[in-house]
């Protein structure tokens, strides 16, 4: 097992090196010059002209590149041209953010869309099979900011329901002391009710956007995934032992139909954490896409680089979680390594 | 005759499939004695798993049992709930099949699979399961039972996981078992050990026993009667020595003809002509061999005689070989 995830480290190294030359090069090929950007319109040749000196920017491209690497590997990020603070300060505030929000969306859908899709199978062509089906369309054709826009106008506006969009807790509260990042992991730790149910309330409607998102995937492969298992020997076996309902559906095939579906989930977090840049922009929520994008427009290179930097670290990291959840449930993998 | 182990009278299945209805089975009669081995033989195609399946109740989806019934003591097991035929299987009547490999579920411990189902039917305690369980490995005779319990599937060969399946199908002392070609893609000396696991097993407990094979050489060895299948119907069936002795079927006899024996040379066998009907037909004939047959009359036409399912002898033949060819 050990040896298995240090391969996959390995295996990750040459990914993360390309990251870092693509990312790099990516943001010196943006259009618009971030000088120019930010010594305003009135601004003369001169001043820009300075300003370029200030950031390096004036420098052959490999010098800069030199550099980028060197603050790197001392975990500089650099600073935000925009918000004057180091990045890796803002990604550290703002990740939890998205995190918190990403994986209460996920395991949300999966909360939702796991019995679904073993119910859809165990049961072809019942109403829960026709509702999974007709969910699933629904989920992938409608488009994240659309399903965001239309929860906040029924359960917001409308209804009434849910708290007004505008980030991870209302102005009244103050955000739990800090130790996760979490604020309903924090907000339990502080043994903060107010708190955390407040920021339960927050959360609501946009993690429910992303599970809306989420769960078409996940429903669609654990229902095609448990079919394949079902109409398999050893289920058939299983079966013709006179083992419970309840043991064939989840001991023998729900077991071996999760790993296609775990796989799945490892994609449907990568979606997630695009869909995440859309959502944050809708429900005002001070996550690192949004910040990503506000960079973006200003030509803001270093949080966007840092921005792609933790995006693949995450990809790695999520990739090796599934590798070992992969290695834990099936024992054919633990030989393979 | 004694009440029999299993009695399957009128069985008729319906596989409904994208090219039409197949009537794979078709008013299938037959019985197995109490402590009684019986062969059922047949082409590849011919019906005989969905005969198995449909007893124990684990045919696909696609499947409908049109008629007939299939009685296990006071129960039929085409009529009973899901519930009721679940506590049944496994208990009474089991099964093993073809392809070992495919048959354990991958990802869990052979040990674990045979004791899921001692915890489910044979009254042990989850702490005694796994002792039991090596137990019943070593009674399969599994060499160092203890350590193979803990092994995968893929882990073991394919004689060993055919053993293991034995295993399962024997956990509880079922009265019946039904053994679909279990020794298929095995070596011949695996083989052997394999059919002699079970046989042992039937006469130490009086159970009865279903024989599913296309090996007609093996079904004489073993069996103590005969079913020959063809098309979905049975067309005879009769004790073993008075079948070889004097087939009275056409099929039966070009199946024999068609069987490699110690005595036979290469030259005298004979493949049977034609191949079997398309059961999607709409309109399938009476007999469904009559168009392979030599011996076809006019007569073929009409119904066939109706097989008594608890009779040891039946024929579904209007124009048979003469009963006493061999004497
Ligand atoms: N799931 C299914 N869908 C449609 N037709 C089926 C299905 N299963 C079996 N059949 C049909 O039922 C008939 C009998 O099949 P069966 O598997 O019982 O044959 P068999 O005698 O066991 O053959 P073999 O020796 O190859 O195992 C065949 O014509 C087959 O096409
Ligand atoms: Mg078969």
């Amino acid at each position: 097992m050990l040896s298995l995830i240090l391969n996959r480290l390995m295996l990750a190294i040459p990914s993360l090196i390309g990251v870092v030359i693509v990312t790099f090069l990516l943001t010196r090929a943006l259009p618009g010059d971030p000088a120019a950007y930010f010594a305003g319109p009135a601004a003369t040749e001169q001043a820009i002209a300075e300003i370029r000196a200030k950031l390096g920017t004036d420098r052959p491209l490999i010098e800069q590149f030199g550099r980028y690497v060197k603050d790197l590997a001392r975990g500089e990020l650099g600073q935000s041209l925009t918000t004057g603070q180091p990045v890796s300060r803002e990604i550290a505030t703002r990740l939890p953010a998205s995190a918190e929000l990403t994986l209460i969306g996920l395991l949300l859908a999966v909360l939702l869309a796991v019995p679904m899709g073993i119910l859809a199978a165990t049961k072809p062509g019942s109403a829960v099979d026709h509702i999974t089906r007709v969910v699933s369309t629904a989920g992938v054709s409608l488009p994240v900011f659309f399903t965001g826009l239309l929860l906040v106008y029924v359960f917001y506006f409308r209804l009434g329901w849910a708290p007004s969009p505008v980030g991870r807790l209302d102005v009244f509260l103050s955000p739990p002391p800090h130790v996760t990042g979490f604020y309903l992991v924090d907000a339990l730790l502080a043994r903060d009710g107010e708190v955390f149910v407040g920021a339960l309330k927050q959360l609501a409607l946009p993690a429910l956007t992303l599970s809306i998102f989420a769960l078409a995937p996940i429903a669609r492969m654990t229902r095609a995934s448990m079919l394949a298992v079902l109409s398999s020997d050893f289920v058939r076996t299983a079966r013709a032992s006179g083992l419970s309902p309840a043991k064939v559906v989840v001991t023998y095939a729900f077991r071996n139909a999760v790993l296609p579906v775990i796989t799945t989930l490892g994609m449907v977090l990568s979606f997630l954490l695009g869909a995440n840049v859309l959502v944050e922009k809708v429900f005002a929520w001070p996550g690192i896409g949004s910040f990503a994008v506000e960079a973006l427009i200003a030509s803001d290179f270093a949080p966007v680089q840092g921005f792609v930097l933790t995006m693949a670290a995450l990809y790695v990291t999520l990739n090796l979680l599934i590798d070992i959840a992969y290695g834990l449930i099936d024992p054919r993998v633990r030989l393979d390594s | 005759m004694a009440s029999p182990a299993l009695l399957v009278e009128d069985l008729s299945v319906e596989f409904r499939t994208r090219g039409g209805i197949v009537k794979a089975l078709e008013r299938v009669n037959f019985h197995v004695a109490k402590g009684e081995t019986i062969a059922v033989v047949g082409e590849s195609g011919s019906g005989k798993s969905v005969t198995a399946y449909a007893v124990m109740g684990i045919l696909d989806p696609a499947a409908r049992v049109t008629s007939g019934r299939a009685v296990l003591g006071a129960l039929d097991l085409l009529k009973t709930d899901r519930h009721t035929l679940a506590a049944v299987r496994g208990r009474e009547i089991a099964m093993i099949f073809q392809n070992p490999r495919t048959a354990l579920n991958p990802i869990r411990r052979v040990g674990d699979q045979i004791a899921d189902v001692l915890l489910r039917h044979a009254n042990v305690t989850p702490s005694a399961a796994p002792k039991k369980a090596v137990e019943l490995l070593e009674t399969v005779g599994i060499t160092d039972p203890a350590r193979r319990a803990k092994a995968y599937p893929f882990e073991l060969s394919g004689g060993m996981c055919q053993r293991v399946m034995i295993a399962i199908a024997l956990a509880a002392n079922p009265s019946l078992l039904i053994a679909d070609e279990p020794t298929t893609g095995l070596d011949v000396t695996t083989q052997a050990i394999i059919m002699d696991i079970i046989a042992e097993r039937a006469k130490a407990t009086g159970m009865a026993t279903i024989f599913i094979t296309h090996d007609l050489g093996l079904a004489a060895e073993r069996a103590d009667r005969i079913v020959v299948m063809h098309a979905g119907h049975i067309v005879e069936a009769r004790p073993t020595r008075d079948l070889f002795a004097a087939p009275r079927h056409p099929y039966t006899a070009a199946l024999i003809a068609a069987t490699p024996g110690p005595t036979s040379q290469l030259s005298d066998l004979r493949t049977i002509a034609g191949g079997l009907p398309d059961l999607r037909a709409a309109e399938l004939p009476a007999c469904r061999y009559a168009g392979r047959c030599a011996r076809r009359l006019e007569g073929c036409a009409a119904p066939l005689p109706r097989v008594d399912a608890a009779a040891s002898d039946a024929l579904a033949c209007h124009n048979p070989l003469p009963q006493e060819r061999a004497a």
